[in-house]
């Protein structure tokens, strides 16, 4: 039993401060859908607001097609995972996981046999009567997942749950979160500013900005195809480089630059006459030139294992990055040299600025 | 070098001075229990005995006050620790600049002499008919205890992290459920610790007490008009047995609070 | 109060709020200000409540200005009060000092405990000890003719009895502030002081006591208070050349029976106690919320 979650034009004014202004979109039943933006973008106030810690002050939040007004947390059909992970330090495992069927007044026997379910479905059979204190981070987490999956949620709300966990956990984790979202249907919204968390885990990203909600997509159509500056930068690396626009044609924008006219994808706001910058990213520029030839000075070659990222200045002093394939580092440029490189122009794409 | 440890040899003189200060008039009033001599002291020591103790036993005025105290003191923390909990709560919900105001209101109490809240509470409650007694004793002592009572919460209150209560909120659970389960739990170790603290403060009270105490006798007046009126070793038996009842019960808790940490 | 409906619901939220504005209005409020109307009043008999005479006037203020006795004793109350609060920081400076910068953690257990086990005893019962010990015939009279120190019993009770009571009784309230203040202190600060040549003193007095003067305050303002509104050691331990402001508003009350007056002198006293704070809290630029914890 999962359910949509619709925003109609919602935003929150603290006071002076527009957190977050007119966003709207739709999450699926059954889906897993992620929120990213930089800290302060008003991901975690969006969250608060689907969960009603908080009464948007306009627009309306939908959750199986009804809408939440004036419902209280407790009264919504979500479940919340937080950052902290807010486990209550002196009931055991079990009652903590046990702690929502107790609000909806089930009997003892149910919840414990309820209770010991999920220990198994998180694999912590055995450890219902330990206290979260004596469990590892990554146990603490699972009981987090399980308390909040025991009352039959319709929509999973998680606020970054694995930012406090070490690298090689968090890598787990998702695979984890994936798996269980699979298995049980529930639709997860899941907070994050760790943009490889949000394109490896989501069906479908939405970034935000400032407040702003800047694109819905799915990772790959995020990647390929950012719809604002902001989302092209901060979504995977890039190499921007500014210039105007002068042509337009089947889908392929003209844009002259200081390092002569290149071509790109159009996309948003790419218009004739239009200041605009053409984002290349690392993979896609290829050593030895081609279309779109490029010269540039190469300060650094760092050697990943299965590619080598190369660092310098394009000789308009923009920035360069660069990832080239192990395979092809023969010619690969040398620190302190000069290097062409090159890109297909579908690889690259064209937007409007501002 | 020299220099440092003749300043270090003079510093623990002054350790073992200030031990004595503090300790000494304890033990010879806990001595002079044990004298025969009829007034409370140590010199001359003129035979052991334990008859003071007996007469101490035997004095019905002391079971009447010891009794008076005992039911103020449960009253206080009926009072107290309800009203001191509600106080921490509601400060901590303020915001900054009302919170300041609040709080310099809600601490004015304890800077406040007892001599002044035993006379305001006392002209208050005769104005509206009231005289003194257990009533007043309770209503006056629990004015300042309350703020004990409040500090301490207030302490425990910052370790708190209120997401739990969001996280118990969003699984359903009532504002009063949240509350019962979630909060009051956490808070319960101050509470029983300013519930200790309420008792002994309650028991302890002598400047506010004697405005608002009527025709009622508690121990600590009690004992004030003993020394003026007619001292004898029988109210030494009586502090000791304070004294070491405290004592027991201090270490007692400490013991306790100690294990739940560890 | 948003917040707290937010928190707890309109149920809760309001009991909560009943529960502390009944302390705040029954209790403190309508207290003092009963008193201050009380003061601000002649002492009539019940045929002339309500009648012309019943009207605010300031004589039972200006009654304790014009009484010679009563005024010195007030004076006297004041600076002995400030000089108990002296007394008490220089007894326990060092020790806190000690406790917090130099004591192992076993010394530290063992002394918090030694100095909280005479608190938990009763203020009375503590005076009473004073009280046994600096009879005329007492202990320490006889141990110090038996040294040589004295030729005669000298009467302690008056005010050397009350002075020595009330630093024993407050004690505590000066030494866990400063202690607490002085612990937060960084042990390397001591350390870079002394290595860049500063001398005991000025350790003291430019490193550590700046660092803990919240906490002095704190010792400072609660001192005073208690001292300035003690009624137990002055009533056991005093003389009667050695009268204290509290004896005076008691004896308005139960034996001079006019409880306009005796209002009008605790209201002095309050007025005097809250001037203190202020003052102490501006001079060591303190503020209240650093105080009282």
């Amino acid at each position: 039993m999962s359910h949509s979650v619709e925003l109609a034009g919602i935003g929150m004014t603290f006071g002076t401060t527009r957190a977050v202004s007119d966003v709207s979109f739709k999450v699926e039943a059954g889906e897993f859908f992620s929120i990213l933006g930089p800290s302060g973008c008003g991901k975690t106030t969006i969250l608060r607001m689907i969960a009603g810690f908080i009464e948007p002050t306009d627009g309306r939040v939908l959750i199986g097609d009804q809408d939440m007004k004036g419902l209280g947390p407790n009264q919504r059909p979500t479940a919340m995972i937080f950052q902290s992970l807010a486990l209550f330090p002196l009931m055991s495992v079990r009652d903590n996981i046990a702690f929502g069927l107790e609000a909806r007044g089930v009997g003892r026997a149910e919840r414990r046999a309820k209770a010991d379910d999920l220990l198994r479905l998180i694999a912590l059979e055995g450890y219902g009567d330990r206290m979260p204190g004596e469990l590892s981070g990554g146990q603490r987490q699972r009981v987090a997942i399980a308390r909040a999956l025991a009352v039959e949620p319709g929509v999973l709300l998680l606020d970054e749950p694995l930012s406090a966990l070490d690298l090689k956990l968090r890598q787990h984790m998702r695979a984890e979160l994936r798996a269980l979202q699979k298995r049980t249907g529930v639709t997860f919204i899941y907070i994050t500013h760790d943009q490889s968390e949000a394109l490896a885990m989501s069906d479908r990203v939405a970034v935000m900005s400032a407040g702003l909600l800047q694109q819905v997509a799915t990772p790959r159509e995020l990647y390929d195809n950012p719809a604002t500056p902001f989302v092209a930068r901060f979504v995977g690396e890039t190499n921007a480089i500014p210039g105007r626009i002068t042509d337009v044609q089947a889908g392929t924008a003209r844009i002259d630059t200081e390092l002569g006219p290149l071509l790109g994808r159009a996309g948003q706001g790419a218009v004739p006459g239009a200041q605009g910058t053409i984002y290349v990213r690392p993979e896609a520029l290829m050593p030895g030139g081609g279309e779109n030839p490029l010269q540039a000075q190469i300060d650094r070659v760092d050697f990943e294992g299965s590619f080598a990222l190369v660092h310098g200045r394009f000789d308009s002093g923009a920035a360069l990055t660069a990832s080239v394939p192990s395979t092809r580092l023969a010619d690969a440029p040398v620190p302190g040299h000069r290097a062409s490189f090159g890109f297909q122009h579908a690889h690259a794409v064209v937007l409007g600025d501002g | 070098m020299r220099a440092e440890r003749i300043f270090n040899a003079m510093f623990w003189l002054y350790l073992v001075v200030f031990a004595a200060y503090l300790f000494t008039p304890l033990i010879i009033m806990g001595a002079a229990s044990f004298n025969e001599s009829r007034f409370p002291t140590v010199i001359p020591w003129q035979g052991t005995t334990t008859e003071w103790f007996a007469a101490m036993w035997a004095d019905a005025a002391m079971w009447q006050s010891l009794w008076t105290s005992v039911l103020v003191a449960v009253c206080v923390v009926v009072i107290v620790v309800p009203v001191g909990t509600a106080a921490a709560l509601v400060l901590t919900s303020l915001h900054a600049r009302a919170r300041s105001f609040a709080y310099a209101v809600m601490v004015s109490p304890l800077l406040t002499p007892g001599v002044v809240i035993g006379i305001s509470t006392l002209i208050l409650w005769r104005q509206m008919g009231v005289g003194g007694g257990v009533f007043l004793i309770v209503l006056a002592q629990s004015t300042f205890i309350i703020c004990y009572v409040m500090l301490m919460v207030m302490a425990r209150l910052q370790r708190f992290d209120r997401t739990q209560e969001e996280a118990a909120l969003g699984l359903g659970a009532s504002r009063v459920m949240v509350f019962r389960r979630v909060t009051l739990p956490f808070l319960r170790p101050a509470l029983v610790a300013s519930a200790g603290l309420a008792v002994l403060q309650s028991i302890e009270n002598y400047n506010t007490t004697l405005f608002v105490r009527g025709f009622e006798t508690p121990l600590t007046v009690f004992i004030a008009t003993k020394v003026r009126t007619g001292l004898t070793p029988a109210v030494n038996a009586l502090a000791l047995i304070i004294i070491v009842a405290t004592v027991i019960g201090a270490i007692a808790y400490e013991v306790a609070r100690r294990r739940r940490a560890a | 109060m948003g917040d707290l409906k937010n928190r707890f619901g309109p149920g809760l939220s309001t009991i909560f709020l009943i529960l502390v504005l009944f302390w705040l209005a029954v209790m403190v409020l309508a207290p003092n200000l009963m008193m201050i109307d009380y003061a601000l009043r002649p002492n009539l008999p019940p045929a002339a409540l309500g009648g012309p005479d019943d009207t605010y006037t300031l004589s039972n203020i200006l009654y304790l200005a014009g009484e010679p006795t009563h005024r010195a004793i007030f004076f006297k109350t004041i600076w002995a009060s400030g000089l108990v609060a002296a007394v008490t920081f220089a007894v326990c400076y060092p020790i806190a000092f000690w406790m917090a910068q130099r004591a192992t953690t076993g010394q530290l257990a063992i002394a918090l405990m030694l100095i909280i086990i005479p608190f938990f005893i009763n203020e009375v019962l503590r005076t009473l000890a004073w009280f046994i010990i600096l009879a005329y015939r007492g202990p320490l009279n006889a141990v110090l003719m038996n040294i040589g120190l004295i030729e005669a019993p000298i009467r302690w009770q008056g005010n050397g009895g009350v002075l020595a009571a009330m630093v024993y009784a407050y004690i505590l309230f000066m030494l866990l502030p400063i202690y607490n203040a002085i612990e937060s202190l960084e042990k390397a600060q001591i350390e870079a002081a002394r290595d860049l040549g500063a001398s005991r003193w000025r350790i003291h007095t430019r490193v550590v006591i700046p660092h803990a003067k919240a906490g002095i305050a704190t010792g400072f303002v609660f001192t005073f208070m208690l001292a300035a509104g003690s009624y137990v050691a002055p009533a056991l331990l005093g003389s009667p050349g050695s009268r204290w402001f509290t004896e005076i508003i008691y004896n308005w009350f139960f034996e001079g029976g006019d409880w306009n007056r005796g209002a009008a002198y605790a209201l002095v006293l309050l007025v005097l106690c809250l001037a203190v704070v202020l003052v102490t809290l501006r001079l060591f630029r303190v503020n209240l919320t650093d105080v009282a914890k």
